[in-house]
């Protein structure tokens, strides 16, 4: 009894050591955002808020804009639409952000760092980023409005198009590692970073970040947001606090997809150093390598919103179907013959 | 030929990778930027802000309620009455311009004989309701006494070009 109780409050108090600094990643998500977008523009994003931990040093200017941001958008009014379901109004957006942050309990941030070491880790992710569009279904239903309804429509036809894509390159994934476990996957990629999967799976690796681009609705997928011809797609009618936490579930769902690269394709914790002389004796910890492979791949996730236009709605079909979907098919018999024939290095 | 060059550069994304170049390229550019109100951007002394009008400097108004500046004016901000004064020149009893309707134009400058309604370089004014913007003669005569100096050395600057 004592024990159980103990376990219980041993993995509450991990689950806040996890999700609090995804929360702040989350927040200075936003500003990383806000500026590389800004850079690319020839602009200089946010400098005005100045986080004063730290009195007179110039470039911690901008620091404080998501602390800003959000005092601002939990003092704003939250307005329910008359005709609005008021319950399913209430609960779309955590229906939304509880996924994007379940899917973490499986997440090895380091060796053994992780919350539930679970054999069927893959499976639980694909569910668990899949229940996120239901959160968007029920926005776009319960707001009651054309826009909120279209982007619910858009973006729930686009996220289950492209689960599949996604979901045969995690096939692809699961062939090389040979285990669904993620502890697993990752230890399979020991050796240099050449011995990652990002090699072999190349095509696979490429179309599931491109999937998950479309996945978590970001630019140029982002036609559930269209602002041009939908207003803001599903959350047209959310605000304040409501909206804040769509906004939360958005950028946690690109953490978790950047993470989930970084665990499939990019070796998780492991050094890129390893297995290369001399500098494999520099040693930092995995959380460190995993952290870093994570902000490159988020890096790469704004650097194409600061590129791209939005694709068209056909051409987004299009492309999931009928290119990424073949793409992934041939690769995996491809991958199959590979580990027939124990290519080495990664399949020896 | 041209149906597999085509494939090859989808299939291996070579447009998109060029447009990342682009971005990547300006993402270490030097940023252009002006942070308005601790840097601002040159005037030219042709600059058409806040209007004046100006006197002489024997403390004469300039202007002689021709009204060339209301009948150019093609937002009809401008209002002139005239009046007789009593030494017999002709005097404006009252000139008006609403900055609510001005587009700055400049028309009223240049059609002015005697240069006396000028547009000044100031362009930070407010109102707090749309009265305070209803500049009336005492308010344009005051604020070209103010700014008489910088408005000579405008006009000079300019002269080479009239």
């Amino acid at each position: 009894m004592i024990e159980s109780i103990l376990y219980l409050i041993i993995t509450v108090i991990k689950i806040v050591i996890i999700v609090l600094p995804i929360m702040a990643c989350v927040a200075y998500l936003t500003l990383a955002e806000r500026k590389i977008i800004g850079y690319m523009q020839v602009r200089i994003g946010p400098n005005r808020v100045n986080l004063s931990l730290l009195p007179g040093i110039r470039n911690l200017r901008g620091f404080g804009q998501p602390i800003a941001d959000s005092v601002k958008l939990m003092f704003k009014e939250i307005i329910i639409p008359t005709n609005a379901d008021k319950f399913l109004f209430v609960s779309a957006p955590i229906l939304a952000l509880a996924p994007a942050l379940a899917a973490w309990a499986v997440i090895p941030f380091a060796d053994g760092w992780v919350l539930a070491d679970i054999n069927a880790g893959l499976l639980y992710i694909l569910a668990m980023t899949s229940i996120g569009v239901y959160g968007i279904m029920i926005s776009g239903w319960a707001s009651n409005s054309k826009y909120a309804f279209l982007g619910a429509m858009r973006s729930a036809a686009q996220i289950i198009s492209y689960e599949i894509a996604m979901g045969f390159a995690l096939v692809g994934v699961l062939m090389a590692a040979g285990s669904l476990n993620l502890t697993e996957i990752v230890m399979s990629q020991k050796g240099s970073f050449l011995h990652w999967f990002w090699i072999p799976l190349f095509p696979l690796f490429i179309v599931y970040f491109i999937s998950g681009l479309a996945e978590t609705n970001r630019a140029p997928f982002d036609v559930a947001e269209g602002e041009s011809e939908i207003v803001a797609g599903f959350h047209v009618e959310y605000s304040g606090m409501l909206f804040a936490v769509f906004f939360l579930a958005e950028y946690a769902n690109m953490i978790l997809i950047a993470s989930l690269i970084t665990i499939m394709f990019l070796g998780g914790w492991l050094s890129p150093f390893e297995g290369i002389p001399l500098l494999e004796y520099i040693y930092l910890p995995g959380i460190f390598w995993f952290g870093a492979k994570v902000a490159f791949v988020l890096f790469f996730f704004l650097w194409t919103r600061a590129t791209f236009p939005r694709y068209r709605y056909d051409q987004i079909m299009r492309l999931g179907w009928k290119v990424f979907i073949p793409i992934t098919l041939v690769w995996i018999v491809v991958l199959g013959l590979l580990i027939l024939f124990k290519l080495p290095p990664w399949f020896a | 030929m041209n149906a597999i060059k085509n494939l090859f550069k989808s299939l291996f994304l070579l447009e998109l990778i060029k447009g990342l170049r682009v971005t990547g390229r300006y993402l270490f550019d030097r940023k252009i930027t002006v942070q308005y109100p601790d840097e601002k951007t040159p005037q030219s002394f042709r600059f058409r802000g806040r209007h004046a009008q100006r006197r002489y400097p024997n403390g004469e108004e300039r202007c002689i309620a021709c009204k060339l500046c209301e009948a150019t004016c093609p937002a009809a901000a401008i209002t002139i009455e005239v009046e007789q004064r009593d030494d017999g020149s002709r005097q404006t009893s009252r000139y008006e311009i609403d900055l609510t309707k001005c587009i700055f134009c400049g028309y009223c400058e240049e059609s002015c004989p005697v240069d006396a309604i000028v547009e000044t370089r100031v362009f930070e004014y407010c109102g707090e309701n749309s009265n305070d913007l209803l500049m009336t003669k005492s308010d344009l005569l005051a604020f070209g006494d103010e700014l008489e100096q910088q408005l000579n050395v405008d006009k000079l600057l300019d002269s080479p070009y009239r």
